[in-house]
């Protein structure tokens, strides 16, 4: 795992845990995150001024310290102090962060309208002008950073998800119900079949974007019945992949907490798993759907459908329901 | 078939829509002989349940002929008449183990809408948004119920009507509940907000319960009357009393044991200015609940006594009187109800002529005037308290 800052992790009560973490980008996410942070303090160090004493900040910057130059300026400095808590107080403010570049942009274009008014001092405007430009290539450069990392399949296309579930059933029961790659199709969304070859090599299909199919061998690298799976494609892979699953005892005794580790570099890169996330194919909610109906599977033997997703569990599904109807 | 779907606010339609098909082995399809349009229907009538769909069919109280079963059916047959549970419950997971059928884990396979609006889903219900699952309800010709060994009861008494066994999908034993949950000792003053149907069934099941004294609260006088006939209530009309002082006048200054909320998030106030200041905020999508019953039940509710929620709530609400609440050691109860649960013993208790749901009935036409039930009921004209469709 990474900093803190950089897992997402979310629970529910049928005790469904995910959290994402991307391998690799942890030093370009510190630094956007610390220049966000700056940004943050640089809001309310401009706001404090701007909302107290607006008139001297208008003669500081050249305009005319009237009336309404003085509403305007108090103006602008509530937005800087609206701002920043959103930054400072969040791990990824990237959509705080958008918003300054649109109040860049603003400032920048009431200083533009001051510099061809009449009763300014056009050199501290200009002056002005070049420092808010300043600022706004910070704001560009952080929010870029901090909206990249974001993303959990940057940093070369290596993706990891993990996520837990708690399953009713004894560890052994889902040791074995895992155990058995053939069942993995049953509830991995993406995968059309998994065939055993021996105990523990086996061959993978799964379904890739535009009805391709993406093929690999894998095999079992750990195994500790009741408690520990891990397996990993083998070399020549065009999708490397690897996972673990582990198994615990849940307090009260006769159910299983499942947690699920999974890691793969995604094709083509960071690109290819940009572009994936951009189809809706975000690896944290895969792995969750993916764990939500191995429950159903196990305890109640099938994923369970509705009318508005008769395919069951997948949240893109859910994005685009059909109506509750019965299918023709 | 025909069905009654959701066409938008204040608006339903019967249409033409595919017969159900099997989409899970332990799925039954059930034909529907009897189904009723429930208080909650209104609340999806009245666009205040997020996640609706333009076609969904609605419905969750209904009963009927088992026609086709699953590969897996082991309990019902074809022929079977029954009557299903609203709440969808696998019958498996940690929650039914626990007969807590409305959290079912497994049969809301949306669950995460539902977790963005509440952090943790609840089961699936039959026809009530796709953040309850997506499930095509029950008013209509025929209704595919998936889990059909674990919901469903056999009806084998021909000599019950459909209507006297009917409200055993819902509305009864969602007032029993409420009544059940506020563990009522003997001679216990018991308080009702809203006497609908799940307030008249909460009455009638806190006095079978052992109450000494229900109060009914409403401003219906044809409610009212019915609550005063068949559970042996006292009424009160808010809009004539003020509704705390007379329960403490009735009390001797205690306030009732418990009180008990079936009302809900479209609930209504005597007093016109704080009845707009909800209404408007609601509509702005400030709060999703007018919550006047509620706020009420809670400061009239006695030190220590016990407040039971049944009414439908959806999200959020404001002017929350927390600290009568926690001053007050009172101690809340609620949920969607466990109807499975409740099914059988209280079928029996209809059998023994200890009650008879009847009651509640106004009204009776076909499924093809359900929107006309709709309008009748929302506007509760002529009387109305229960519609039931025919189909």
């Amino acid at each position: 795992m990474g900093s803190a800052t950089g897992t997402a992790a979310t629970s529910d009560g049928a005790g469904h845990a995910t959290s994402g973490d991307p391998t690799g980008s942890d030093r370009r996410r510190g630094t956007g995150e610390r220049l966000a942070k700056g940004l943050g303090w640089f809001s309310v160090g401009l706001g404090v001024p701007q909302v107290l004493a607006p008139g001297r900040m208008n003669r500081l910057i050249g305009v005319d310290d009237s009336r309404q130059n003085r509403a305007v300026m108090r103006a602008m400095g509530v937005r800087e102090l609206a701002g920043a808590p959103g930054i400072l107080d969040r791990p990824r403010p990237a959509g705080f962060l958008f918003a300054r570049v649109a109040g860049d942009a603003l400032d920048l274009a009431v200083l533009g309208a001051a510099l061809r008014a009449r009763g300014n001092v056009r050199a501290r405007v200009a002056a002005a002008m070049a420092a808010v430009a300043g600022v706004t290539v910070l704001d560009v450069i952080a929010s870029a950073k901090t909206s990249r990392s974001a993303d959990p399949t940057t940093g070369g296309g290596a993706v990891r998800a993990q996520s837990a579930i708690t399953v009713n059933r004894p560890p052994d029961e889902v040791y074995r119900f895992w155990r058995d790659v053939e069942n993995l199709p049953r509830f991995m969304a993406h995968l059309e079949s998994v065939h055993g070859q021996g105990d523990v090599r086996s061959h993978w299909v799964a379904r890739a974007p535009a009805g391709a199919t993406v093929e690999w061998d894998a095999e079992v690298v750990e195994d500790v019945p009741g408690s520990l799976i891990a397996w990993r494609s083998l070399d020549g892979a065009e999708v490397p992949n690897s996972g673990t699953v582990r198994l615990a005892p849940a307090p009260g005794g006769g159910a299983t907490e499942v947690r699920v580790d999974l890691e793969y570099q995604a094709p083509l890169g960071a690109a290819g798993a940009a572009a994936a996330r951009l189809f809706g194919e975000d690896p944290i909610q895969q792995v969750k759907d993916d764990l939500r109906r191995f429950k159903q599977v196990v305890e109640t033997g099938d994923v369970v459908r509705s009318d508005g997703s008769p395919d069951g569990t997948r949240t893109q599904r859910q994005l685009h329901q059909r109506e509750a109807q019965p299918l023709a | 078939m025909k069905a009654n779907c959701w066409m938008g606010v204040h608006r339903v339609e019967v249409r033409d829509v595919p017969d159900p098909k099997i989409l899970n082995d332990g799925d039954a399809i059930v034909r529907v002989t009897s189904t009723a349009i429930c208080g909650s229907d209104l609340h999806l009538f009245d666009g205040y349940i997020p996640t609706m769909e333009k076609g969904d069919v609605l419905g969750h109280e209904f009963m009927g002929e088992v026609v086709e079963v699953g590969r897996g059916v082991t309990k019902l047959e074809v022929g079977d008449r029954v009557v299903v549970p609203f709440p969808i419950a696998c019958g498996s997971c940690l929650a039914c183990d626990r007969q807590l059928y409305s959290l079912c884990e497994n049969s809301n396979p949306n669950a995460g809408m539902a977790e963005k609006a509440w952090g943790s889903s609840a089961a699936g219900i039959f026809g009530y948004s796709h953040m309850a699952g997506g499930y095509a309800g029950g008013q209509a010709e025929y209704v595919r119920v998936p889990f059909a060994d674990v919901g469903p009861i056999v009806i084998e008494d021909d000599s019950l009507s459909d209507e006297q066994v009917l409200f055993l999908s819902d509305i009864f034993p969602t007032g029993y509940m409420g009544a059940e949950l506020c563990d009522i000792q003997p001679g216990d003053t018991v308080a009702v907000w809203g006497a609908g149907p799940v307030g008249q069934f909460a009455a009638a099941s806190a006095a079978l319960l052992g109450a000494g004294r229900v109060v009914v609260i409403d401003r219906f006088p044809y409610r009212l009357r019915m609550a005063a006939e068949h559970a042996g209530a006292e009424t009160l009309n808010y809009e004539e009393v003020d509704v705390r002082e007379a329960l403490r006048d009735l009390t001797a200054g205690r306030g009732p044991d418990a009180c008990i909320d079936a009302v809900g998030m479209e609930a209504h106030h005597g007093s016109g200015p704080i009845h707009a200041y909800d209404k408007v905020k609601q509509g702005l999508r400030m709060e999703t609940e007018r919550a006047h019953a509620l706020r009420q039940a809670i400061t009239s509710c006695r030190n220590g006594g016990t407040v039971s929620i049944m009414g439908v709530y959806g999200g959020m609400v404001d002017k929350f009187p927390l600290g009568s609440l926690m001053n007050r050691s009172l101690t809340v109860k609620t949920g969607q109800c466990h109807v499975q649960r409740y099914m059988r013993p209280l079928l029996e208790r209809v059998q023994n002529g200890e009650i008879d749901p009847t009651f509640v009935i106004t009204h009776r036409m076909p499924l093809s005037d359900a929107p006309r039930g709709f309008d009748i009921f929302k506007r509760k004209q002529d009387d109305c308290m229960k519609v039931v469709l025919t189909a």
